[in-house]
């Protein structure tokens, strides 16, 4: 199966990143043969086959309800790219057009 | 003094042991190591020179005795395992001024060692690609022969130890980023059973996948060094709650009626026949020592690198959601709004091979591929782990070569994937069943290592070890040096 640009946009889009168009279509030529590779598995008989996703056989693990001591905020806060007064800064979530952010 | 580079890790703790060298004097040579050969040989993103020598003189004061036998040892650790206040970077922009605020369990279980970390070592970029040249930061060069490739992802991990800069590294393996390089690089490297080692503080590639292990140029080093980062870990949800053996036990050299599989697929199209050559003299060798050796199959193993790419990059492009530019790592300057952020954070913080990988999983997961993609990657990955079962049912140990080939060239399949992929093809299937696998030198083709993989059954690296260190004994391959480390 081959996949089309618009599709690949659409993952890109999911994914959030973007392409300029001449990566666009690099990355729409190497996303095809992959996904060629990988669809070799139709070939594989799965009818009952249960699905593996973890091979570790623990459901959940509990530990007792005790409270320990946090992390403090200044060190959560010190590989954080901007802040003020505390707060993680980010521009406006709407955009500001011109005025930036 | 003379010269502590090309020694083992256990003759290094015999002569700190008896106070013929300090951790402080061990240090410093390693230091002096690392710039003699790093320009050479670049296998570290940053070198945490002062911290170190300020460990070593408490190591030192402390005193170091024969029942800490990695006291002293100086280790370099792969830059995806976070360490409090050391830059990590996971070989990404996306993390080029990340300083981690705690540190990963390995780390905890070093520092309780007192071994003396030296730096962070070059990787693909988190660990995706089988060459380290994914790198952003820079091309790390095979110890054997600076025109090739030191494999990866940690190749870092594995040109630092066959270059001798460090007697030991950690490393990761998802996909075969140990043993890879390991067999590159000619030295021994080992992939833990999945649950064997904490996975806390490892920058998540694929969580099902990925385990930490040790890269030594012997057996025994290696055996040391997993005892001592192995054990449950309640930080880790993964981790199991198994004792942890001393590994060096039990290094006897007999193994007497050890039951070994060649699977016939190992040996198939696609295996240089220098590789070939080398692991069915393995074969003999292991008879020659009174183990059985016998061929067996595993019918699936042929799609272990479709199902690979297929749950590794899922679960990659779940994991990496986190890089948004928000919290830590690397912000985009040229943003207007928030959607801005994080779509031009991440499309300029990843790079080519990240964004394939997190491309491929988000359509594999994406409505209308689910079934087709990851389900079915889920079923015939239970259909690998049967193989397995079948095999270990009769079987001690299973062998075959570690690598298809000896190390390419540096710059040789960087722009073809499917045939940077293909390169996992023999040690994939062991991280699918969450198996625990290990390369060991087992010959040269053209002047590069040839590595021999050894599988074990879940939670038995103790079977592993015996039969790696009975073929250490009986073979002189671990005995033979790159250039740089003083060979010819």
């Amino acid at each position: 199966m081959a996949i089309s640009e618009e599709q690949v946009k659409h993952v890109a889009n999911l994914a959030k990143l973007s392409f300029s168009p001449s990566e666009l279509a690099e990355f729409t030529k190497q996303l095809g043969k992959i996904i060629d590779m990988v669809e070799q598995l139709e070939e594989v008989d799965t009818q009952g086959v249960a699905f593996t996703s973890n091979v570790n056989q623990t459901i959940n693990v509990m530990r007792e309800d005790v409270a320990v001591p946090g992390t403090a905020r200044e060190d959560l806060m010190k590989n954080v790219p901007e802040a003020e007064n505390g707060y993680i800064k980010v521009p406006a979530i709407i955009d500001n057009g011109e005025a930036g952010a | 003094m003379e010269k502590l580079y090309d020694k083992s890790l256990t003759e290094l703790h015999d002569m700190l042991a008896a106070k013929e060298i300090t951790a402080l004097d061990l240090t410093k040579a390693t230091l002096d190591r690392l710039k003699e050969t790093e320009e050479q040989i670049g296998s570290f993103i940053t070198i945490s020179g002062e911290k170190a020598i300020a460990l070593a003189k408490a190591v030192d004061a402390k005193g170091i005795t024969e029942s800490n036998p990695l006291a002293g040892i100086p280790i370099g650790i792969k830059d995806n395992i976070v360490t409090k206040d050391i830059l990590t970077t996971a070989g990404s922009k996306m993390l080029h001024n990340f300083n981690p605020i705690y540190d990963a369990t390995v780390m905890d279980k070093v520092y309780q060692a007192d071994m003396i970390p030296v730096g962070k070592l070059n990787m693909d970029e988190f660990a995706m690609g089988g060459s380290t040249e994914t790198s952003y930061y820079k091309k790390t060069k095979n110890a054997w022969d600076q025109t090739k490739v030191p494999g990866g992802s940690s190749g870092g991990s594995a040109a630092a130890v066959a270059a001798g800069q460090v007697p030991v590294s950690l490393g990761s393996d998802t996909g075969g980023s140990i043993r890879q390089p390991a067999a590159f690089n000619g030295i021994v490297g080992l992939k833990p059973t999945y649950g064997r080692v904490s996975r806390f503080g490892l920058i998540a590639f694929a969580s099902s996948l990925d385990q930490i292990g040790p890269l030594t140029r012997n057996v025994t080093d290696n055996a040391l060094a997993l005892t001592a980062i192995s054990g449950f870990d309640e930080k880790d949800g993964t981790s199991a709650g198994v004792s942890v053996p001393d590994f060096t036990e039990d290094l006897t050299g007999d193994i007497k009626g050890m039951k070994i599989a060649l699977p016939k697929e190992y040996l198939g199209e696609g295996v240089q026949p220098d590789v070939r050559t080398a692991v069915l003299k393995a074969a003999e060798t292991f008879k020659a020592l009174g183990a059985t050796v016998e061929e067996v199959s595993l019918p699936h193993s042929k799609y272990g690198v479709a199902v690979y790419y297929i749950i590794a990059s899922s679960e990659a492009s779940s994991n990496l959601q986190r890089f948004d530019g928000i919290r830590y790592g690397y912000r985009s300057e040229n943003v207007k709004n928030l959607e801005d952020v994080y779509i031009n954070s991440r499309t300029e913080g990843f790079g080519n091979e990240v964004k394939r990988r997190i491309m491929l999983g988000t359509f594999s997961l994406s409505a209308g591929y689910y079934d087709a993609h990851f389900k079915k990657a889920g079923q015939v990955r239970t259909l690998i782990k049967q193989d397995f079962d079948h095999v270990f049912a009769d079987y001690d140990l299973i062998i075959g070569p570690a690598t298809p080939t000896v190390a390419f060239g540096l710059g040789e399949n960087i722009n073809d994937p499917i045939t940077m992929y293909m390169n996992d093809i023999l040690t994939i299937p062991v991280n699918l069943a969450g198996l625990p696998g290990m390369s060991i030198p087992a010959g040269f083709s053209e002047g590069l290592p040839v590595g021999l993989q050894i599988i074990g059954k879940h939670f038995d690296e103790h079977t592993m070890y015996k039969a790696a260190y009975a073929f250490e004994q009986a073979t002189d391959f671990h005995t033979k040096k790159p250039v740089i480390l003083g060979g010819e």
